[in-house]
């Protein structure tokens, strides 16, 4: 180790940057080898482009809700509310369609208020009170489920109207119409075309990035890493995108998911927001000594959840064309290990959006693979639950050998 | 008397980056009290967990003879099964337990896992006449105070068939009378041949109480004095502790003492838990510009808590007083009420407290002042690198990039984080607690010389530490503090280790 202060290292050799990313690394590689065992084990059927649009459709409420779910994580708590939060909205939001025929144009943003205010019921108790966020939460799960129950007395409601239901079941129209989509293979350019820019604009953006870097002398990963793995995530997005574009195009759940993905990510990685979450987690009295209103900054993250699991809710009782009183139970538990197989600590402070994401669609993939083959649902919460041990236990063994 | 119990020889314990103990002996006689005395980081503790196997065997150098033979303990149980026992400052006990329970802990009387606790009652009964104190066995810890619990520890000492009973600081939290009680029943077990070692700051107790006392300096042993071949004084164990050239320690540093930065009057603060304890009384005091201000007294005499109280109320309740900076009054009755008022708090505990160990050094140093590298919420990456960078440079922070872990770094580079991160909000007036707690003597002269660039600056800095001659090497004037009250105000011509023991002795006769 140098000792020296003058000279500026700030290029980390290759060995220490695999060493202190090898879990973001593994993660990407992990989802791309289960993605390719898939393929190859379901003969081709997990790629097919009307596949691809279910795996979508079907892990996209968990993604969205994985991104709330990390910043609770990271600052060091948990809920396990969103799943009778997800069949709460949808209840109210039946009502409202359905039974009282108020327009979707309204219901949306009044839901997700509504998921808001049902976060910041918690928050309160976790932010101001201090009791731990598993208690708090644990009531939310069973008070939230029973309201849904009341609302809906028992039955489910539906269908939805048209209007709502395009939310999950919709698909971005393609602009362009090329050729004609009856007799062409690709049947929406449109979609393929954004993939591409998106493409085109990471590697752009992640190229600048690096030049801004090396002249400001701050840190870069080695090129090679950049490298390897923007040709990976590039060509899954482009073949992705293929398969989609000769179907019916980009899923409108796609695009929200992918806004607030993007969203996301920038307020984790970019905002004193997000820095101030991540040093709540990594040690909350320091945080507080600092000068950050850590009470406040803890009842918004569970306030931020709730209008999430609202967005959820919906997406899912569109896609169902119904609400019931059963809807989302047990998807606590499928956000909450989306997060800890993508990185984030137990104990706060760690965890990344990219993570839980990638963690998110290693669950769907593997769900979906599985089904696609047959397996019991038996055998598939023993096998993801395996795969939740073996991902966390990679963590602790790297932690513990570093 | 004579037979030798235990003999530490050429004990070196090396830490990354600090060498806690060097070359340490220690040799203490069946039947006495053997007082360890040192400043703190001299070692003493150190010394102690190498002895009960806390550090094992292979970890350290020198050999440890126990009972005529040498003995090497991988853990803690090995220590204890030959009647070596610790009691550390920090109690181990459990509150919502009660004080049988307490003291057979781990070692219950139990057939088959089946505690018979009339047995387990009537013993501990017995321990507690023993140790003369007088609640019944069923008693909850939580429910008995200090004095009590350090002797509920003494009686699970006993109970354990102790040869060599440890004392940690045992009077550090007690009040005199409560201190003067244990300090007897030490005297009465002697009597009895019973071997002890008491760790304390206390000197006037020590003198009381020990046979012989070994003194640690930095981690290595100056001297043992027997007290029953010469009285020893005060100001020779005293001698023995600071011993070292002064002028060497701290760097010079002309005064330029400009106004009155800060200044707190009439601060009155009850006690955090117990919520009807008046902790600090009537706290009065002011930091000029230039000025490096002392805080001097023992453990428990309200100088973190005047700091912490005073920096956005993190401590205590029913907080009342003023609050001046530059002449004016202010509102520091938040934490970011109080960074804007120009005011930094330096905790004592950095890993607790000051960093966030799991973060980089970039990202703890901007932490208390996010806006100074962002616009609209969005951080500014080179910014903040560039701060980062900057701050490594000039406080010199041992590190190889603004990128590494905070736990990775030694004490004194993590204070030098720490202090970054208070630097860059740019304050008027530093509160620095216990700034070169367990760090190294080199680390130290750093710290100092850092202390003294930002006094040059025209800041104010309000220093709280433990270790005397570090005040009187730094300060230009020093406040004695006892009991929650300012009991003196010295110059730096009237300071000296004397003076402020007086100060705090004298106000202790008075109340």
């Amino acid at each position: 180790m140098s000792t020296d202060t003058a000279t500026k290292t700030t290029q980390p050799s290759v060995g220490d940057y695999l060493r202190r990313n090898i879990r973001e690394y593994g993660l990407l590689v992990a989802l791309v080898v289960i993605m390719i065992f898939f393929q190859v084990i379901t003969q081709g059927v997990l790629f097919r482009p009307v596949n691809i649009t279910n795996l979508v459709l079907q892990n996209s409420f968990i993604v969205i809700m994985a991104l709330g779910m990390l910043l609770i994580i990271v600052a060091g708590h948990i809920d396990l509310s969103v799943g009778s939060i997800v069949a709460f909205i949808g209840a109210i939001s039946a009502i409202m369609l359905v039974k009282w025929g108020m327009p979707a144009i309204i219901v949306v943003p009044l839901c997700i208020f509504v998921g808001a205010l049902m976060g910041a019921a918690q928050g309160y108790w976790v932010a101001y009170q201090k009791i731990p966020s598993f208690i708090v939460t644990l009531a939310g799960m069973l008070v939230f489920r029973g309201m849904t129950y009341v609302v809906l007395g028992g039955r489910p409601v539906g269908p939805f109207p048209k209007d709502f239901q395009i939310l999950s079941t919709g698909f971005v129209p393609d602009f362009l119409s090329l050729t004609d989509p009856a007799t062409s293979l690709i049947k929406n350019y449109f979609a393929l075309l954004v993939v591409i820019l998106l493409v085109g604009y990471a590697i752009y953006a992640g190229l600048r990035e690096r030049r801004m870097n090396a002249l400001h002398e701050t840190e870069n990963e080695p090129f090679a890493f950049f490298a390897v793995q923007m040709a990976i995530i590039s060509a899954v997005a482009i073949f992705l995108g293929f398969q989609l574009s000769t179907y019916r195009g980009l899923p409108n759940v796609l695009v929200v998911m992918g806004l607030l993905i993007a969203l996301y990510t920038f307020v984790t990685t970019r905002t004193t927001i997000g820095r101030r979450i991540y040093a709540m987690g990594g040690n909350e009295k320091a945080a507080k000594l600092s000068g950050i209103n850590t009470e406040r900054l803890t009842f918004y993250t569970f306030v931020n959840m709730g209008a999430l699991a609202a967005l959820a809710g919906m997406i899912i009782a569109a896609r169902l064309n119904s609400a019931t009183p059963k809807a989302g139970v047990g998807f606590e538990l499928d956000v909450i290990a989306a997060c800890f197989i993508g990185g984030a600590s137990a104990s706060g402070g760690v965890g990344k959006i990219t993570g839980a994401v990638i963690g998110a669609f290693i669950m769907g993939v593997m769900n979906n693979g599985m089904s696609i083959m047959g397996i019991g649902i038996d055998y598939q919460q023993l096998i993801k639950g395996l795969v939740l041990l073996a991902a966390v236990f990679f963590d602790v063994y790297n932690k513990n050998k570093g | 008397m004579s037979k030798t119990l235990l003999e530490m020889r050429g004990i070196t314990k090396t830490f990354p980056g600090v060498k806690a103990l060097d070359n340490v002996n220690l040799k203490v006689r069946e039947g006495e009290i053997h007082a360890l005395v040192g400043e703190n980081g001299a070692g003493k503790s150190t010394l102690m967990k190498v002895l009960s196997g806390v550090y094992p065997a292979g970890s350290y150098e020198g050999d440890i003879h126990f009972d005529g033979e040498v003995r090497r303990f991988s853990t803690i149980s090995d220590s204890e099964h030959l009647g070596i026992i610790i009691i550390h400052q920090e109690l181990a006990l459990v509150p919502l337990l009660s004080i049988a329970e307490n003291i057979f802990l781990g070692n219950e009387v139990a057939t088959n896992g089946v505690i018979d606790w009339k047995l387990a009652f009537r013993r501990t009964q017995e321990l507690l006449d023993k140790v003369g104190l007088r609640e019944p066995p069923g008693t909850l810890i939580t429910d008995i105070g200090v004095g009590k619990q350090q002797l509920v520890e003494i009686a699970k000492a006993l109970s354990k068939k102790v040869r060599l009973l440890i004392l940690d600081e045992p009077t550090a939290s007690l009040n005199e009378k409560d201190s003067d009680a244990l300090l007897k029943l030490l005297m009465e077990f002697r009597s009895q041949g019973m071997t002890s070692i008491i760790i304390s700051h206390k000197l006037n107790e020590i003198k009381k109480v020990a046979d012989q006392i070994t003194i640690l300096r930095d981690g290595g042993t100056v001297e043992t004095l027997d007290c029953h071949h010469e009285d020893i004084s005060e100001d020779r164990i005293i001698k023995g502790m600071v011993g070292r050239e002064m002028e060497d320690r701290y760097p010079p540093r002309e005064p330029k003492i400009g106004e009155t930065l800060l200044e707190v009057k009439n601060w009155n603060v009850f006690h955090q838990h117990h919520r009807d304890r008046q902790f600090l009384h009537d706290v009065s005091f002011a930091v000029r510009a230039g000025e490096v201000v002392g805080i001097a007294g023992l453990m428990g005499a309200g100088r973190t808590e005047t700091a912490m109280s005073l920096f956005g109320r993190s401590w205590g309740h029913k907080i009342t007083g003023d609050v001046f900076m530059r002449g004016k009054p202010v509102d520091v009755s938040t934490i970011p009420k109080a960074i804007e008022a120009g005011l930094a708090y330096v905790t004592e505990d950095r890993k607790q407290l000051g960093l966030v160990l799991i973060d980089n050094i970039m990202h703890n140093t901007t932490l208390a002042n996010l806006g100074g590298v962002s616009k609209a919420t969005v951080i500014d990456n080179r910014q903040e690198a560039k701060v980062a960078s900057g701050y490594r440079q000039k406080l010199r922070i041992r590190s190889h990039s603004i990128y590494q872990e905070a736990v990775n770094l030694s004490g004194g580079n993590q204070q030098k984080v720490v202090l970054s991160k208070w630097l860059f909000t740019n304050p008027e007036v530093l509160i620095l607690d216990e700034p070169t707690r367990g760090i190294d003597v080199g680390a130290k002269f750093e710290i100092y010389t850092i202390i003294n660039q930002l006094a040059a600056e025209g800041k104010g800095i309000l220093m709280i530490s433990s270790e005397m001659p570090e005040l009187l090497g730094t300060c230009d004037r020093i406040y004695v503090m006892n009991e929650g009250r300012i009991v003196a105000e010295l110059s730096k011509a009237e300071a000296s280790q004397e003076s402020i023991m007086r100060a705090i002795m004298r106000s202790g006769e008075k109340h």
